[in-house]
């Protein structure tokens, strides 16, 4: 398939929208009309033809704005991508996964050719055309993680693994739901969690953690989250706190259909061969609620989600303010009607929505 | 979330052909692998292991194995096997029934035992067959221009499998003490005259362990410092009886089969992944138990092992009237 990339944009005058297709194999995070934390953890070994899950590292057509507004961010702050010293080596196991993976699995966009430790690396989408030589980081414009990540959607976040835990000693954290990698750099995996409500009480990251620890080489994971953002803006960072968070204010409700969006997260895990760190890419996809609501089972629930989330997950996702108005916008979609499990829109089956 | 899928019990497998059959000692051979389909194997830490799966008369082996190959050279992996006389007979088999061109399955590298990235130097203690991740781990520093240095305590001179191998490569970086001659590792001594920063790993036995990381704390270092290779093999026992109650099954293991095992045997998927102990991915839960359990594995904490309410079924064994377990 030949993807066609949108000229758009993030922030300013948000130009950045999603196609008939983008909207249908948006990974919609909730299976039935419920939500509570869960591990909720499966293997990230291919999905449906054409789903966010088919590919090791879904490509889709916000793949060159998406990499422009990361060159933005980086011009602005530096240190959004950092590398500790002996994180190097893990830098070299994510070029490889993702050049070897990208090749194989886009092969009309990227290609890799390797002779020995002499490597060429095509990336026709940003016109990239570079000879480098594996694991010597003179040979590339930038560190080896910093170089792939700048061609690759999402955020990626690479986890030293020692003392029976995770570290978070690398990363690159441009379009991130409000945590900062310059304040969480060397911490471990309890201590970047410590902010999140409830989770720790129901023994989640014990379990969580346990599990990553345990990812094998060869078989990665996969699990999503999800926030919501006002505006279709990657860079939701406590750094920038004060130009996006004001933002929230300026939902009405003749705006919202169109303003608010459901921000979704692809997380995968990968255990890095060299280095045996974990590599965690963290993928965001944003749907505006009126495009959301074009499918009527993501349209019924959606409004039965938002309205029985606790509290505290509600503040914690930074909606509280918004949900009564929200819920006003879900409401008149929400027919009451039974909806089928899973995840899929199932457009064909589910009957249409009200009119809104 | 997506259509639900099904995990596997262990890591993946990679299909292999054994290249070649090398007797190193009286008692150690090496076994060279390469890929079925051809192709490179993954690329994998120093101090990993594969786990080696051995059809012997209609019963399964799955032993550890440390990768000692060049992790630069992913055309081959390799593995040293010790005959093991009073074993289970996994080593046994390995030594009288593996020939070159056999078919066998590998798993991807497993990697409970690295070379932390953050060390100034890397201080390495092996006894006997203990050396083989040190091999791996040696390749990959080399190839990074680490400083390294390998302290490697052996019986006598026939015994120290690539001992002549390492001495002729790395004369300054490798001593060898033969235990023989009366000849130890002053662990005291050479743990005192490290820089800061330095990392020490060892491998070998138990009480060889113990020592050098009793040691090393008396010393001061930290704990974070000292890394140690901890596998345990499945230890031969009394036959005991377990309801699995998830399967509604009731099976007894055998003298010479693990828990882990004996539950493969009844074709119930059980996780896995080390089969050593350490990894505590096939951590099971305890139903109701009445008797005492033999715990031999480096994953539960005290307070656990001691609830009686977990097992670690790749090692860990009972004698009791009654174990139920969540399976």
């Amino acid at each position: 398939m030949t993807i066609q990339f949108n000229d758009e944009t993030f922030r300013d005058d948000y130009s950045f929208r999603n196609s008939d297709w983008a909207i249908k194999r948006f990974p919609f995070p909730f299976h039935e009309d419920s939500y509570m934390y869960s591990v909720n953890m499966e293997q990230h070994r291919g999905g449906p033809e054409g789903s966010v899950y088919e590919k090791r590292f879904d490509v889709d057509e916000h793949y060159v704005s998406e990499m422009r507004d990361r060159a933005k961010v980086l011009d602005d702050d530096p240190l959004r991508c950092q590398s500790l010293p002996h994180m190097t080596l893990a830098g070299w196991d994510l070029l490889e996964l993702i050049m070897v993976s990208k090749s194989e699995d886009y092969p009309d966009l990227f290609e890799l050719h390797r002779d020995g430790d002499t490597w060429r690396w095509v990336n026709k989408p940003l016109g990239i055309d570079d000879t480098f030589t594996f694991l010597d980081e003179t040979t590339l414009p930038y560190g080896p993680m910093e170089y792939i990540t700048r061609q690759s959607q999402g955020d990626f976040a690479v986890l030293d693994q020692r003392e029976n835990n995770l570290w978070m000693d690398a990363g690159m954290i441009t379009t991130q739901a409000d945590w900062s990698l310059d304040f969480d750099i060397g911490m471990n995996f309890f201590e970047w969690h410590a902010p999140v409500p409830m989770a720790h009480e129901m023994g989640i990251f014990k379990r969580a953690l346990k599990f990553l620890l345990n990812i094998p080489q060869g078989a990665p994971a996969r699990r999503l989250n999800w926030t919501m953002t006002v505006n279709p803006l990657l860079d939701t960072s406590p750094e920038n706190y004060h130009k996006w968070g004001i933002q929230k204010t300026t939902l009405t409700p003749e705006n919202i259909g169109a303003k608010q969006h459901l921000r979704v997260e692809l997380q995968t895990f990968y255990r890095l061969p060299r280095s045996n760190a974990l590599a965690f890419p963290i993928r965001c996809y944003l749907c505006s609620f009126q495009d959301l609501m074009t499918m009527p089972k993501w349209g019924r629930r959606l409004h039965r989600v938002i309205k029985d989330l606790p509290d505290e997950l509600a503040t914690y996702k930074g909606f509280i303010d918004n949900r009564p108005m929200m819920l006003d916008y879900l409401a008149q979609f929400d027919d009451g009607l039974p909806t089928s499990p899973g995840i899929f829109p199932e457009p064909e089956t589910e009957p249409p929505l009200k009119t809104g | 979330m997506s259509a639900p899928q099904k995990a596997k019990a262990g890591p993946e497998e990679i299909p292999v052909i054994v290249s070649a059959v090398v007797p190193v000692t009286d008692h150690v051979t090496r076994f060279e692998f390469t890929r079925s389909d051809g192709a490179d194997f993954p690329p994998f830490s120093g101090g990993a292991h594969t786990v080696v799966s051995m059809k012997d008369e209609g019963r399964t082996r799955l032993n550890p194995y440390s990768l000692m190959s060049d992790p630069a050279d992913l055309s081959t992996y390799a593995i040293s096997v010790r005959r093991e006389d009073d074993g289970r007979g996994g080593s046994l088999f390995m030594h009288t029934k593996v020939s070159q061109g056999d078919a066998m399955t590998i798993t991807y590298p497993v990697t409970l035992f690295s070379v932390d990235q953050r060390a100034k130097k890397h201080v390495f203690f092996a006894g006997g067959i203990g050396i083989t991740p040190f091999l791996s781990m040696i390749g990959q520093l080399e190839h990074s221009n680490g400083n390294w240095e390998l302290h490697y305590a052996a019986r006598t001179p026939e015994s120290a499998v690539y001992a002549d191998m390492l001495l002729m490569k790395f004369p300054t970086k490798v001593s060898v003490y033969y235990s023989g001659k009366g000849d130890r590792i002053p662990f005291g001594t050479l743990l005192e005259g490290q820089p800061l920063g330095t990392h020490t790993y060892v491998c070998g036995p138990a009480r060889f362990t113990e020592h050098l990381r009793d040691t090393a704390t008396q010393k001061g270092w930290p704990a974070s410092h000292i890394h140690s290779e901890e596998f345990t093999a499945p230890a031969p026992g009394e036959p005991f009886t377990v309801r699995l109650c998830k399967s509604d099954k009731t099976i007894t293991v055998g003298e010479h089969e693990s828990l882990l095992e004996a539950i493969e045997r009844e074709k119930i998927d059980a996780p896995f992944m080390c089969r050593g102990g350490s990894c505590g991915q096939c951590e099971t839960r305890v139903v109701s138990a009445n008797g005492e359990f033999i715990h031999r594995d480096h994953w539960l904490d005290e307070s656990d092992a001691e609830s009686g309410t977990k097992i670690m079924p790749c090692v860990s064994r009972f004698i009791g009237s009654k174990l139920e377990l969540d399976l």
